[in-house]
Formats: structure tokens, C-alpha cells, sequence
């Protein structure tokens, strides 16, 4: 196996491993800048995968898969918006309940009939693709991949260049003076969670559709809780957030790429790596005085009373 | 005529003096459980009735949700009833299961409610649970010696693993103010992982090599030693639970103690209220969130030994269970009251113990996640409900008094 091979099939695993991360963090940077800490971001991953590979293969279309996804990860975040940011219930425990019931809910249903096999194949771009080394492993992906380009500067000029989005980045920074400014703060960060939700969706749609051509069981697995990791690790600035996807991409990646490529590793390591690399990265590289100053603190009028 | 008038007037009369005995002395107590907030003005009987009303609804309709499920995929929502009923309850050996299966949601579920009193949102059990079966496993394997000081030092390690475990979070909140709700939860895959590791290593826990001289064996540690486990009175055909349900009584009734009488229990709640306040008064504020977080990181740990030596007897791949994530949304729905730790551990072991019983009516099992997941919702709406309803209440009262007064005379 010549050199340059392997540095294809690293460079693939990492960009198709770091996709669905990258989709789910852009939201995710969204929803935590308006001061959400969005810990339901598995469940929308999870649904937003299992509904995309049965509605697509229903209506045997990959784009109704992928709208299928962003609806699920949208409905998610609206039961989650709703409880937490119209009614003032915690905003973990309404996550981690709706973790619970996703994964309970599509386990269900895959279980009642397993779910279909639908897969996204693979777009050459032309000319790019012809690009020795990073063609073959860049510009070969599935299309979906492509919304990236429209998604984060989308994002980013949304947040960080209008009204709406520096509203939300008030909301989440100082609530009291955001709201004493007539800002609508908790309509901000029901709006920054719909963003996160949709975003999720797709990522997870992304993950059944592109990367495995159906659901499996739990297929998420936690990946929902790097992508929070990532966004932290990037000093909640989208740059950083991306970053920090490519990176814990990547190491997720070396789980699948090095035994393909010829090297013994430990398995059990290899799946815990990005984890333990979300952790570590976090210990020594995040700023945690960058974070949105009410991240993950509730905003009632009534209190202010 | 007239007699009759009379009866049904007394009649009247009487139920109205019930009625109102009821609202005066039933109904404050009936406040005290649902409503444990310190703000007793708020407290009154009609945001009580309302309030019992509102629980009605929303876990009505969390059920009907869950029955049109069972109806939408083609099953009878009564046969998921009679099924959770005859999994359960109906018999004395099905009772004791459910036992079985109430102790470690009680032991983890305890542990959350006293972080999150302390404002440490720990959500990694499930991984601090298996760290903790872990640490007993090698114990009980291992170390030779007789069977109940093993035993005892077994529970012990799993004591120390599970509050180990936590400690890292804690470790990394104190050091670099790392999120305790994301670190517990990323540690929750490493642990899978270490359990993943010890129980596929002939070197460490997994069972030796069947006889056959098969190479692979099951990723399972052998069965722990008759002499060091837990005493379980009774089996399952006829009425039987583990001991350590004794054990998650006496710890649920000395924490209800200690959080209540103690002063540690009032600065654990005014940290989690107000660390800034907490602070000022005293409070070591590093020091105590640290000390809550690995309590809870110990009691789920231990739930973790009480599993292995109580019933389950080996360490394997998938020891959890859920369990860890069962006792975390039993300990929300308890919503920091310790008296409703013990009914809803009951309540998520009767629907755990039942759920293994739909199967047998062609209902795949996880329905009884998704029944309690949505009971966790039902069981969160209704308090946030009434006040955004008292709220927009009073905000209208105040806009029309606002009206009436810019109106002349």
C-alpha cells in the first residue's frame, strides 16, 4: 500500500467521520451563544437519523430524507424550546428526558421493523475532483456534504452580522439588560435552539443517509455530547467549534482508518478516543471565560419581579 | 317530601363540612408533597387543586400517547396494561423482581438528587455505576480471603471506584471550571470502554477459556463467589428480594436526615440555590460542590456493587443496563423531594420489570422507556405550567389596573 493511498483513506475516514459533527456543531454554536446549553442534541441527531432512512426510502428520495431529518431534529427542539425557554422548566432535565425518550422511541420502532437500507452515494465535483491526493478524499463525498458551504457562512453571518443574531448573542450573554432593552430573550433562544435543532437533524440525517446507509441501534452514541465538547473546546466562536469537529472527526476516525491501513490498536481505546480526546482538548485548550455568561441559566420575567 | 328534603339537605351539609376539613388540613399536605419550594405564600389551595388537576392531565396524557403508539403499530394498549400489571405485581416472585430492580435505581437516583441540590448537575452515572461494578468485580474475584470481608470490601471498592469516577469531573471542575454536565457525560463512554477492556482480558476479569480450548469466550468476567454476595431472601418463583434494598432504605432515611437536620444539608441547598450568597455565608463552595459530586458518584457506584453481588453476579458488557440513566430521571421527577425518592423508584421498577413482559404480547420492550420518558415530562409540566399561568394572570391584572387608572374618573 503505497503512501499516498493511506493519506486518502485517513483524509476520507476524516471527512466523512467529521460531517455529521460539523452540521450538529454549527447549530450547536448557535444554540449555546443564545445561552442554551443543549444537551437534547443526541436525541435530535438520533431521531433526525432514524426518521431520514425511512422517510427516504419511502418516498425513495434522498432529499425528503434529509428534510425528514431537519423536521425530526426540529420537532425535538421545539418540545425542548418550549418546555425550557415558554415555561421555565430545567433546561437539562428536559434534555435528558427527551435523550431518554428518542432513543427509546426509535429503538421501538427499529425494532418493530428493521429499518431500511438507503444510501447517498458518493458527487465527483468536476475538476476539484481531479486534484491529486485531496480531490479523491475532498471533492468525493456525498453531495449533502456541499450544504456546508452555504450552512456555516450562513450561520455565522446570521449570529454574528444580524439584528436577530446579536439579539440571541444579548440573550445569552446578560438576559436582564437584553430584556431591559425590549429585547424578546426567551423567543431568541427558542429561535437559536430551532436553529440547532434542524442543523442537528441534518448532521444525524448526514450520519444514516451518507455514512452507514441505514439505522443501527443507538447509532449516535454519544457523538451528540462531543459536538457540545466541540463547541466548548472552540471558545463557543464557530471557527473554534469547527475546529474542534474536525478534530474529534478525526479522532473517531483513527478507529476506523488504522486497522484498514495496517496498524493494531486496541479497540476499546480506539472507541473511546474521542471522547477521552473531548477531554482532553477541553482540560487544555478551551477558554472557559469565553463562554456566554447566562449559558445554560434560565430567563423569567417573573423573577425580575 | 319534607324528610326527604331535610336528609338531602344534612347530606349537604356534611359533605360541605368534609369538603372543607379536606381543603384545610388534607389539602396543605397534599401541597407539602407536590410543591416542595420554600415559598409558602405561593402555597395556596387553589394553586394546589389546580396543580393536582394539571398532574392529572399531563399523565393522562403521557399514557395516551403511549396507548396510541401501542394502537398505531397494531397492538392492544390494554394488553400493555395487563402486561405491566402481571410483569410486576401480580405475584409475589414478580413483586420481588420488581424489588430487584427498585434498589439501583434508588441508590443512583439518591446521589443525583443530592448534586443537583448542590448545583452540580451530574449526569454520568450510568458510567460511575459501571466503574463501580467494575472495582467490585476485581475485588470479589481476586482478593481471596473469607466470603463476608470480601464481600464487605467489594462494596467498599465499589464505593471508591464510583466516587473516583465522579471525582475526575470534579477534579476538572476545580481545576479548569470544566462543565461537570459534559464531562460526567463523555465519561460515561470511556467507562463502557474500560468495562469493554477489563471484561475481553484473560489478564484481568474475563472468564477463563471454556474446556473445549475454544480461543474466544464471551467478554464476561465468571460468576462471583457463592460465599461473597449479597443475601438475597427468597428466590424468584416465590417472594424474594436482595438485601441491598435494606441497605437503600436505611442510606434514602439517614440522607433525608442529613439533608433536613444537618447543617451540611442546609449549606448543600443554599450552594445549589445561591453559591454566591452560600459564599458569603461561609460556605466552601469548591470544596462542597466537589464533596456532593463524588457522594453521588459513590452512591451510584455502589448501586453498581449492589447489582453485582446481589443479582446479577458477573461483569459484562452492557452491566448498566440503563439503570444509571433510569435513576437520574427518577431522581428529576422527584424534583429535590427525598420523600418521593422511594414511590417513584418503585413506580420506574414496576415499569422496567413489566416492560420485560410485552415482548409476550409482540410489543418490543422499549416501549417502557418511551412510557417513562414521557411520565418524566408529564411529571415536569404541570408546576412550570401554573406559574406561567399565575403569571400571565397577574400581568393582565396589572395592565388593566394600568388601564384603569390613566382613565378619568
Amino acid at each position: 500500500m503505497s503512501a499516498s493511498s493511506d493519506t486518502v483513506i485517513v483524509l476520507s475516514g476524516v471527512v466523512a467521520q467529521s460531517a455529521p459533527l460539523l452540521f450538529a456543531a454549527t447549530g450547536e454554536y448557535a444554540a449555546e451563544r443564545t445561552g442554551t446549553l443543549n444537551i437534547s442534541i443526541e436525541a435530535m441527531m438520533l431521531s433526525g437519523s432514524y426518521c431520514a432512512v425511512v422517510f427516504g426510502s419511502l418516498a425513495n428520495n434522498a432529499v425528503v430524507g434529509l428534510l425528514a431529518g431537519v423536521a425530526a431534529g426540529f420537532v425535538v427542539s421545539f418540545i425542548h424550546a418550549n418546555f425550557s425557554h415558554r415555561l421555565s422548566a430545567n433546561t437539562f432535565v428536559v434534555g435528558l428526558t427527551l435523550d431518554a425518550i428518542a432513543l427509546a422511541v426509535t429503538d421501538f420502532f427499529a425494532t418493530l421493523s428493521s429499518p431500511p437500507f438507503i444510501k447517498i452515494t458518493s458527487f465527483q465535483v468536476p475538476i476539484l475532483s481531479h486534484i491529486p491526493i485531496v480531490g479523491t478524499a475532498i471533492f468525493n463525498e456525498p453531495w449533502p456534504l456541499y450544504l456546508l458551504i452555504v450552512i456555516i457562512p450562513g450561520v455565522w453571518w446570521v449570529v454574528g452580522h444580524t439584528r436577530i443574531g446579536l439579539e440571541g448573542r444579548a440573550a445569552g450573554e446578560d438576559p436582564v439588560a437584553a430584556d431591559a432593552n425590549g429585547i424578546s430573550v426567551n423567543k431568541r433562544r427558542r429561535q437559536g435552539l430551532y436553529l440547532a435543532g434542524g442543523l442537528s437533524g441534518l448532521g444525524g440525517a448526514y450520519l444514516s443517509l451518507c455514512i452507514v446507509g441505514t439505522f443501527n441501534y443507538d447509532m449516535t452514541a454519544g457523538i451528540g455530547f462531543v459536538v457540545i465538547a466541540a463547541v466548548i473546546f472552540g471558545g463557543w466562536t464557530l471557527s473554534g467549534a469547527l475546529v474542534g469537529a474536525l478534530l474529534f472527526g478525526a479522532a473517531s476516525a483513527m478507529g476506523l482508518v488504522l486497522p484498514t491501513i495496517g496498524y493494531q490498536v486496541n479497540p476499546q481505546l480506539l472507541l473511546a478516543l474521542p471522547y477521552v480526546a473531548a477531554l482532553v482538548a477541553m482540560i487544555f485548550l478551551a477558554k472557559s471565560q469565553n463562554a456566554p455568561r447566562a449559558l445554560a441559566q434560565p430567563f423569567s420575567r417573573e423573577s425580575l419581579v | 317530601m319534607v324528610e326527604k328534603m331535610s336528609f338531602s339537605h344534612r347530606l349537604n351539609t356534611q359533605l360541605t363540612t368534609l369538603t372543607n376539613r379536606f381543603k384545610q388540613r388534607a389539602l396543605p399536605a397534599l401541597g407539602e408533597f407536590f410543591d416542595s419550594d420554600v415559598e409558602a405564600t405561593q402555597r395556596s389551595r387553589v394553586r394546589v387543586s389546580k396543580m393536582a388537576m394539571y398532574y392529572l392531565i399531563s399523565i393522562g396524557t403521557a399514557l395516551l400517547l403511549t396507548g396510541a403508539l401501542v394502537a398505531a403499530v397494531g397492538h392492544s394498549p390494554w394488553g400493555i396494561v395487563s402486561d405491566l400489571y402481571r410483569g410486576s405485581v401480580s405475584t409475589p416472585g414478580a413483586f420481588g423482581r420488581t424489588l430487584d430492580n427498585t434498589y439501583p435505581i434508588l441508590f443512583v437516583a439518591l446521589g443525583t438528587m443530592i448534586a443537583v441540590r448542590a448545583g452540580m448537575f451530574n449526569i454520568g452515572q450510568s458510567g460511575q455505576l459501571v466503574i463501580g461494578a467494575t472495582a467490585a468485580g476485581f475485588v470479589a474475584l481476586k482478593v481471596s480471603g473469607p466470603g463476608p470481608l470480601v464481600l464487605v470490601l467489594a462494596l467498599l471498592a465499589s464505593i471508591v471506584g464510583g466516587a473516583l469516577w465522579a471525582g475526575i469531573s470534579a477534579l476538572l471542575y476545580a481545576w479548569r471550571r470544566i462543565n461537570v454536565v459534559i464531562s460526567t457525560l463523555l465519561l460515561v463512554y470511556v467507562a463502557t470502554q474500560i468495562l469493554s477492556y477489563v471484561v475481553s482480558n484473560r489478564s484481568l476479569l474475563q472468564e477463563p477459556a471454556p474446556p473445549g480450548g475454544a480461543a474466544g469466550g464471551l467478554p464476561q468476567s465468571s460468576l462471583v463467589p457463592m460465599d461473597v454476595r449479597l443475601p438475597h431472601p427468597g428466590a424468584y418463583p416465590s417472594f424474594g428480594f436482595s438485601s441491598a434494598l435494606v441497605i437503600g432504605l436505611v442510606v434514602v432515611g439517614v440522607a433525608f436526615v442529613a439533608l433536613k437536620q444537618t447543617s451540611w444539608g442546609v449549606k448543600l441547598r443554599m450552594l445549589g440555590a445561591n453559591s454566591v450568597a452560600a459564599r458569603r455565608f461561609g460556605v466552601r463552595v469548591v470544596a462542597m460542590g466537589i464533596a456532593a459530586l463524588m457522594i453521588s458518584g459513590a452512591l451510584a457506584g455502589f448501586a453498581g456493587g449492589a447489582m453485582l453481588t446481589g443479582d446479577v453476579y458477573r461483569v459484562q458488557a452492557g452491566f448498566a443496563n440503563t439503570y444509571g440513566n433510569d435513576g437520574l430521571l427518577a431522581a428529576l421527577v422527584c424534583n429535590d423531594r427525598v420523600g418521593a425518592l422511594i414511590p417513584v423508584a418503585l413506580a420506574f421498577g414496576i415499569i422496567r420489570t413489566g416492560g420485560d413482559f410485552f415482548l409476550s404480547t409482540g410489543v418490543p420492550a422499549y416501549l417502557a422507556q418511551v412510557l417513562q420518558g414521557l411520565l418524566v415530562l408529564a411529571a415536569v409540566f404541570p408546576p412550570v405550567y401554573l406559574d406561567r399561568r399565575l403569571w400571565l394572570q397577574r400581568l393582565k391584572a396589572a395592565r388593566v389596573g394600568a388601564f384603569r387608572s390613566t382613565v378619568p374618573a
